[in-house]
């Protein structure tokens, strides 16, 4: 079972974003549950939401406490919230942000990860450029297709289907597909780094 | 057909499946979904002869629910938490008249102090309100008990509570089979009332009944749930060979047969619980021989069944999400009617009240003792002693100690940072 769990801020499309990695997920033909935190949602509370990817039934209901992998939607909670808490030695970290890890003051935290595992991709700014609003959630979906390679990104486009129609629709699978090359492109670069290296 | 989707989705897809009538609801969260969704249904168009009435509160919407069901409309409403409360002397009324209304209860805690979060206190209060209340392990069980509970609820003539975690289930995308309106149709007739308000053929309901009859009427409620404890696994086999699916029933065990200890629960809790009981039976050191017990049907209470699934266990651990105050379980003390003279050790254990995450690794511990038969007689699972110890010390030494609940979030500490 492959655990996921997304930090974010209410109006962010935190739930949405699980709810449609649950949605990709399941057009592959696995089992997934997508779950929120249960909050009362304000507009830029930190909102958490998770979501399982198995290839049985998924019986457990308990938050997820040891994720495999974290997408961060808003950079500024690592000052807020222990959204590393319980990630397991290794683990996917996708962040949006602009800045790099050691940027962002987690070079110590990260010293012994695979570099390509520690992603980022600049998803607000894609989104303000395909869809118009600042809302992240989708790109990071894409960026985390190509970072995890645990789904693919025409079933997340399939899932942008489900939820959004129109020009919504479009510009997002426009963000979907931007961040996903990105991200595809910055493993593929620290790949190659690493070769080098070896 | 299979579907990723909400819980609260999957329910109103059931629910339309089952051509309801009339719909009168007041939103409360957790609930809120699942009328939203059946009101967008009657809306489009998607579901038709059916009127979706907006009222100004729950005590409206379960008075709606009982002139429309008295009137021979099929009829549907959902609630939660201080909304199930607030309807309650309507509630009283429908089981009273006999009306086979269905209601979701997405359960929720009851304040004060408020609370959204889950658990099963709302439901459990009006647990001899007279209503059939069944509980869903899974959005699937919850999607399939609906379309049940009409069933049960117009050949008996009684309403019926579909209960699932609010949040947990209805706010959690899931697979789930989403069945045809052919297959529905075949396992549910059109609703032939077994009284009817009708202008043409006059009657009275709901009439006064004095000392001469009132108790007789009282009992042919409990009668009636007699017979449902008799028609509930008759309908989930009958269920099961128009849809192929295993759902609904009185109980379900899990890996029993062997087992030393049985865990008793209702709800969505049990999933968990299986995963824990599935790892400890694998642990290296000697697997524990324990089992599951799910009660799906907690009114009418099926005592019979429970006594036989526990008659092999030597010990048997009631976990609830509610507590009776003043005594400790509320589940605990039908299932010890159940296994009176059994000589059965039996704990109670209180866990995952107003939300309280229920994590695989408190529940091994907790088993484990249970194991050991070193539990208390009742206990609360990861309970805060310290912030608990704190109040009741600053109660001890100050008289105007001041309101507990926010004294006791200010101990507590900021929680934004918290996962679980």
């Amino acid at each position: 079972m492959f655990q996921i769990r997304i930090h974010g801020r209410g109006g962010q499309g935190v739930v949405t974003a699980a709810e449609m990695l649950s949605i990709a997920a399941f057009e592959e033909g696995r089992h997934a549950q997508a779950f929120p935190s249960f909050g009362s949602e304000r507009t830029g509370a930190p909102v958490v939401a998770f979501c399982r990817i198995a290839d049985h039934e998924i019986r457990l209901r308990e938050p997820i406490m040891e994720p495999d992998a974290l997408v961060i939607q808003d950079p500024t909670l690592l000052h807020q919230v222990d959204v590393f808490a319980g990630l397991k030695k290794g683990g996917y970290i996708l962040i949006n942000t602009n800045k790099s890890f050691e940027e962002l003051g987690l070079a110590d935290y990260v010293r012994d990860w695979p570099a390509d595992r520690l992603l980022t991709v600049s998803a607000t700014d894609i989104a303000r450029k395909h869809v118009g609003r600042p809302v992240p959630n989708v790109p990071l979906l894409g960026g985390f297709a190509a970072a995890s390679g645990l789904i693919q990104l025409e079933s997340v486009i399939k899932a942008i289907h489900r939820k959004f129609g129109g020009k919504i629709a479009e510009g997002n699978i426009a963000a979907a597909t931007e961040a996903f090359n990105t991200v595809r492109a910055a493993i593929d670069e620290a790949k190659r780094k690493e070769d080098a290296h070896a | 057909m299979l579907k990723q989707t909400e819980g609260s989705h999957a329910v109103a897809e059931a629910v339309a499946l089952c051509r309801p009538e009339v719909i009168c609801a007041y939103p409360i969260s957790p609930q809120t979904h699942i009328v939203e969704g059946i009101g967008e249904m009657v809306k489009s168009g998607e579901l038709k002869d059916c009127e979706f009435i907006n009222v100004e509160s729950e005590f409206a919407a379960m008075s709606v629910a009982i002139g429309s069901s008295a009137g021979g409309a099929r009829t549907y409403t959902a609630t939660a938490s201080q909304g199930l409360l607030f309807m309650v002397e309507a509630v009283y009324n429908a089981s009273g008249l006999g009306l086979p209304i269905v209601m979701t209860v997405a359960n929720r805690a009851i304040g004060a102090p408020i609370n959204i979060w889950n658990d099963h206190s709302d439901s459990l209060s009006q647990r001899d309100c007279g209503w059939i209340q069944l509980f869903a392990e899974t959005n699937q069980e919850a999607l399939d008990l609906h379309i049940q509970a009409f069933k049960l609820a117009e050949e008996l003539s009684m309403p019926v509570m579909v209960c699932m975690d609010g949040f947990i289930l209805t706010h959690a995308y899931e697979r789930v089979d989403i069945p045809t309106q052919a297959q529905v149709d075949r396992f549910l007739p059109p609703y032939e009332p077994r009284q009817v308000l009708d202008p043409a053929e006059p009657v009275s309901i709901g009439a006064m009944v004095g000392p001469e009859a009132f108790m007789e009427v009282r009992y042919l409620a409990h009668a009636k749930q007699m017979q449902a404890l008799e028609r509930i696994p008759q309908l989930a086999k009958e269920f099961e060979a128009c849809f192929g699916r295993d759902s609904g029933g009185l109980i379900r065990g899990y890996k029993t047969e062997d087992a030393e200890t049985i865990v008793i629960a209702m709800g969505s809790l049990l999933g968990t619980i299986k995963d824990t009981v599935d790892a400890m039976r694998e642990a290296e050191h000697g697997g524990h021989k324990i089992g599951v017990l799910g009660i799906t049907s907690y009114r009418p209470f099926p005592l019979a069944a429970v006594a036989a699934a526990l008659k092999n266990c030597k010990r048997f651990v009631v976990l609830e999400k509610s507590l009776a105050v003043g005594i400790g379980g509320i589940v605990a003390t039908d299932v010890r009617m159940a296994v009176t003279g059994m000589g059965l050790k039996g704990y109670t254990v209180v866990a995952g009240l107003g939300g309280r995450a229920i994590t695989v690794k408190s529940l091994t511990t907790l088993f484990e003792k249970a194991c050991r038969e070193e539990l208390d007689l009742v206990s609360f699972l990861d309970l805060d002693w310290k912030v608990v110890n704190k109040q009741l010390e600053r109660e001890r030494t100050t008289r105007r100690s001041g309101p507990a609940a926010e004294s006791m979030l200010r101990d507590v500490g900021v929680i934004a940072a918290r996962i679980g």
